[in-house]
């Protein structure tokens, strides 16, 4: 192999380019994107827009590095793979060969076909032109919409918070990401975003998108067809200045329909991230596994899994396939993260919103209710099969071993403060999950002396 | 969104601020008999009194002139002496005392209202604008911190930048034209340690005040995090009562004032020759504070940092750091993050702490010894005054400090602390501490390098899954707070257990397994 060409420089791609780079010193390799010269952080965008950080700030690695691993960068859009003479066209007309082809290009924020989707100022929040963009639209206005119940939700929601603009938030399910979530779980989340003054409309499904249309508006100046309201199932007209859709994202494949790479969603992949042609493989959000991938804990993941970790962990693997030994991908237990607005949030193995058959809960919250565990295990023999916490840091290493050992629940809450990974003098919540364990359990910090001179957590 | 009591509360500190600033000029200056005989020698009243003649009684505008005519006159004097070949008789700068006690007018009259005033302003004004952040939820909020001219090396920023710098060149290099400062103190001064303020005694009261003030501020803005409000309430009193007050009240009762948490090789002078005369001089307790503050640093540096990591000084006592953790906090952001800039650090830093040692050992050379030199060129009383002016005042005071909103709050202890360089080397090699990295769960998102005041690119070692051991880290912690996935702790363990070399794939991938 000579020359490496990966389509799209976020985790996946970035991710194979450099372990490829570890492993072999010679390989030409390419990195291609049409969104941004350099890899920077997604997951950091609403960072920027909230003034935590500049854009520069999310760029994980100095400029200077790409050159010095010879990584080349290009700024560009794929317009085409051919895959028969095995080279792909720029939008600008400019051919380049590959040996081997990586598409790591994402997702696409989903739309439904609501009327007055077209209107100025609804928008998703994938990436950088998204933002730009909503910067541009909520420039000087008071009052928004989002809609969707999920993480990107959330996300519009806290950053129009962080500029003081009004927010209703429409969420179809009887509580805030039911997919994901127990209702506990998404009631503690439902209640703090009423704290912060997230107008949440529950069970409500939007209809309609309305816009100021030509001179019948009342203000001229929005007579571009800027957004004016929402209109909801129900019938209620809801006035606002621009819509945040966080309704999910779709692989990001479309420039690929008539190369002869098979797609469903997703270009379809084996466990190799291999596509049905030769040397053309798809790692990230934008491929769909044609047969499930299973967990080493024997999880089922899903076909699609749009997930940082993901993506960074395809990339991985693919690196050592690509450098010559043919790697099977294996994810470990299931694990992911996110934030809502204040209360952070850790989820480890299978952790379902309905319990199965053969499954049973523990639960505990914390009486000031902005902060809880969850523990699924198994009733044949009491195993954990999932974890997650809300306003609780807990320590991977730990959760993944107690998963992937299934470990009976006693265990684990009589053990628990193993998994606590909260900042020093922070609350001792294990201790109030001592009704749950047997008496005289070793559930008790050491005392400040004793944990100088250990050597255990 | 600021609220109208928020507004008032600035509005009243810059309304305080500019007062104090406008009471710089306020004074007329009258050189009288009086002033002299208070503040002259009597061996050498008689003589500056002859020099100075053509000035009593004349009334100057501004301390400008005053100073010059009287710096004119003394030199003259000096020129004297010099040509009769009395060098022993040369009169030392007499120019911040006689200016002092030269000022009249309405100001010095009322300067007690002027301090309430301006007190009551500033600080007032600036808790009105603190506290009502208390309403807004608790949890890390660094909204627009980047869309700040405050705080994102805009306007206001240099402005401030500005204001520090001309402080700290006025306090240490001219601190003659800023006596009506100094006479603000006085009343305050006399009360703690029974003498009239100097400008070190307006320097640490203000210096304590901005800890309290600011240390409020960080209190507010991290209430959800314990680490963070025990270790901003520890510098606080560490301030307040070690560099603050028991120093005064050492000196109130005549005993050598000592910062009892300072230590070499920051505090550079404490071996100078007079500082251990001083001293011995005072007998048990002089000896007591010697053989303090020699066991500061070679029993207390190296147990310490082993079992806590540089952060039980560092971010806990320290007096630099208490500022730089209180002032500083709106401008930890703009520390410098760059692979260059780490070298750049590594060598500075190190290289003030073979500059602290050497001169150390040629003062106590000379001490021992009284020779002024060693090897015929290396003169001790001109190295420790470069030492003093180069590190300690240009570099500590007007860099370190002057610059915070521009290059973020630690740039002295980045670059220029001997002993964070020293606190450091026991950190790197051998100590407990670490940042423990959660696994595979960083996101890259940035916000642990970017508010890393020590300029530390934590996340390049947070996205490999390993554990950060870097001679620089304060361990402040802030890393850890603004983690939006909990990716980041303070721990302390075996020292053998620093993860420093982790594996090339990161936790929750076990589709190969390759050992480091």
């Amino acid at each position: 192999m000579k020359h490496l060409i990966i389509i799209g420089n976020g985790i996946a791609g970035i991710t194979t380019a450099r372990h490829v780079r570890q492993q072999d010193s010679r390989v030409g390799i390419t990195v291609i994107s049409a969104e941004s010269e350099h890899f920077y952080s997604r997951t950091a965008l609403m960072y920027i827009y909230m003034g935590h950080m500049t854009y520069a700030h999310t760029k994980p690695y100095e400029d200077g590095f790409w050159a010095k691993n010879r990584i080349d960068l290009l700024q560009g859009y794929v317009e085409q793979v051919d895959t028969s003479t095995k080279r792909i066209r720029l939008a600008d007309g400019k051919w380049l060969d590959y040996d081997v082809l990586v598409v790591a290009t994402g997702s696409v924020s989903t739309t439904f076909d609501w009327p007055g989707l077209t209107a100025s100022g609804v928008q998703g929040l994938y990436g950088l032109p998204d933002l730009e963009r909503m910067e541009q639209f909520t420039t000087g206005i008071d009052r928004a919409v989002v809609v969707g119940g999920g993480l990107i939700g959330v996300e519009l929601a806290e950053m129009l918070r962080s500029r003081h603009i009004a927010v209703t938030m429409l969420v179809r399910d009887p509580h805030y990401w039911s997919s994901t979530l127990p209702a506990e779980e998404g009631k503690l989340i439902g209640r703090h975003l009423l704290r912060h003054g997230i107008d949440l409309r529950l069970e409500t499904e939007l209809k309609e998108i309305l816009a100021w249309r030509g001179p019948a508006g009342p203000r001229s100046a929005d007579a571009s067809g800027r957004v004016r309201a929402v209109v909801t199932k129900a019938g209620e007209e809801i006035p606002c200045q621009f819509v945040g859709l966080g309704i999910g994202v779709t692989p990001n494949v479309a420039f690929l329909k008539n190369s002869g790479i098979e797609l469903g969603k997703g270009v379809l992949v084996n466990e190799y991230f291999e596509t049905n042609v030769a040397d053309v493989y798809a790692i990230g959000d934008c491929n769909e596994f044609r047969q499930p991938i299973v967990g080493t804990d024997g999880a089922l993941r899903k076909p699609i899994e749009q997930i940082w970790y993901t993506s960074r962990m395809h990339g991985e693997t693919l690196a050592r396939t690509i450098c010559g030994s043919r790697t099977a991908y294996r994810p470990g237990v299931f694990f992911n993260s996110a934030k809502f607005f204040d209360i952070e949030y850790q989820t480890y193995g299978t952790l379902n919103a309905q319990l199965t058959d053969d499954e049973q809960t523990y639960y505990w919250e914390h009486p000031a209710g902005e902060q809880c565990l969850r523990i699924n295990y198994r009733k044949t023999d009491q195993s954990v099969v999932g974890i997650h916490a809300f306003g609780l840091r807990l320590r991977q290493a730990v959760c993944e071993h107690w998963i992937q050992q299934r470990t009976p629940v006693e265990n684990v809450l009589s053990q628990f403060r193993q998994a606590d990974f909260n900042p020093e003098f922070s609350e001792f919540y294990t201790d109030q999950l001592a009704g749950h364990t047997p008496a005289g359990s070793p559930n008790r910090r050491k005392g400040w002396f004793r944990r100088l001179f250990s050597t255990t957590h | 969104m600021q609220t109208t009591g928020q507004r008032i509360g600035l509005t009243a500190f810059l309304i305080g601020f500019a007062l104090f600033i406008a009471t710089l000029p306020l004074s007329r200056y009258v050189l009288t008999d009086k002033v002299l005989s208070q503040t002259i020698n009597k061996e050498q009243l008689a003589a500056v009194r002859m020099a100075t003649a053509s000035m009593q009684g004349k009334v100057y505008g501004s301390s400008v002139g005053f100073v010059g005519d009287f710096r004119a006159a003394i030199a003259r004097l000096n020129e004297g002496y010099k040509q009769r070949n009395e060098t022993s008789r040369f009169i030392h700068d007499y120019a911040f005392p006689v200016t002092k006690a030269a000022s009249t007018g309405f100001f010095s009259d009322n300067s007690q209202l002027f301090f309430w005033l301006i007190l009551l302003l500033c600080v007032g004004g600036a808790l009105l604008y603190i506290l009502p952040a208390q309403r807004a939820l608790p949890g890390i909020k660094n909204n627009g911190i980047y869309q700040d001219p405050a705080t994102n090396r805009g306007w206001i920023g240099v402005v401030v930048c500005g204001f520090l710098i001309g402080f700290y060149v006025l306090l240490y290099f001219f601190p003659e034209y800023m006596t009506n400062w100094v006479l603000l103190f006085d009343p305050l001064s006399q009360l703690l340690n029974g003498g009239p303020a100097s400008q070190w005694f307006v320097y640490g009261t203000l210096y304590t005040l901005v800890i309290l003030v600011m240390g409020v501020r960080m209190m507010v803005k991290y209430r959800h995090s314990r680490y963070q409000q025990l270790r901003t309430l520890s510098v606080m009193f560490f301030q307040v009562v070690f560099a603050f007050l028991i120093p005064e009240l050492l000196a109130f009762f005549h005993q050598p004032a000592q910062d009892l948490k300072n230590m070499w090789p920051l505090d550079y002078s404490f071996y100078f020759d007079y500082r251990i005369d001083e001293k011995i001089k005072a007998g048990t307790f002089g000896i007591f504070l010697l053989v303090w503050g020699t066991a500061l640093w070679m029993l207390g540096v190296p147990i310490l940092t082993y079992f806590y990591g540089k952060r039980w000084y560092c971010s806990w006592v320290c007096g630099c750091g208490g500022l730089a953790e209180t002032l500083g906090d709106p401008y930890r952001q703009l520390s410098d993050k760059r692979l260059v800039v780490w070298k750049l650090e590594r060598i500075m830093v190190h290289s003030v702490l073979v500059f602290a040692v050497v001169m150390t050992a040629l003062v106590l050379y000379t001490y021992w010894s009284g020779q002024p030199s060693l090897f015929g060129f290396l003169d001790s009383y001109g190295i420790r005054s470069v030492y003093g002016s180069a590190i300690g005042a240009i570099f500590a005071g007007v860099l370190g400090t002057g610059f915070y909103p521009v290059f973020g709050s630690r740039v002295w202890c980045r670059f220029g602390c001997p002993l964070a360089a020293y606190l450091g080397l026991v950190q790197r090699f051998k100590s407990r501490f670490r940042i423990t990295t959660n696994g595979g769960q960083c996101i890259s998102c940035g916000n642990c390098s970017t508010y890393c005041e020590m300029g530390i690119d934590v996340r390049w070692y947070a996205q490999r899954g390993q554990d950060i051991v870097r001679s620089s880290c304060v361990g402040c912690g802030i890393c850890s707070a603004v983690c939006p996935r909990g990716v980041l702790n303070l721990e302390t363990d075996s020292v053998t257990t620093r993860n420093t070399n982790p594996g090339p794939i990161l936790l929750g991938n076990n589709s190969f397994r390759i050992q480091p």
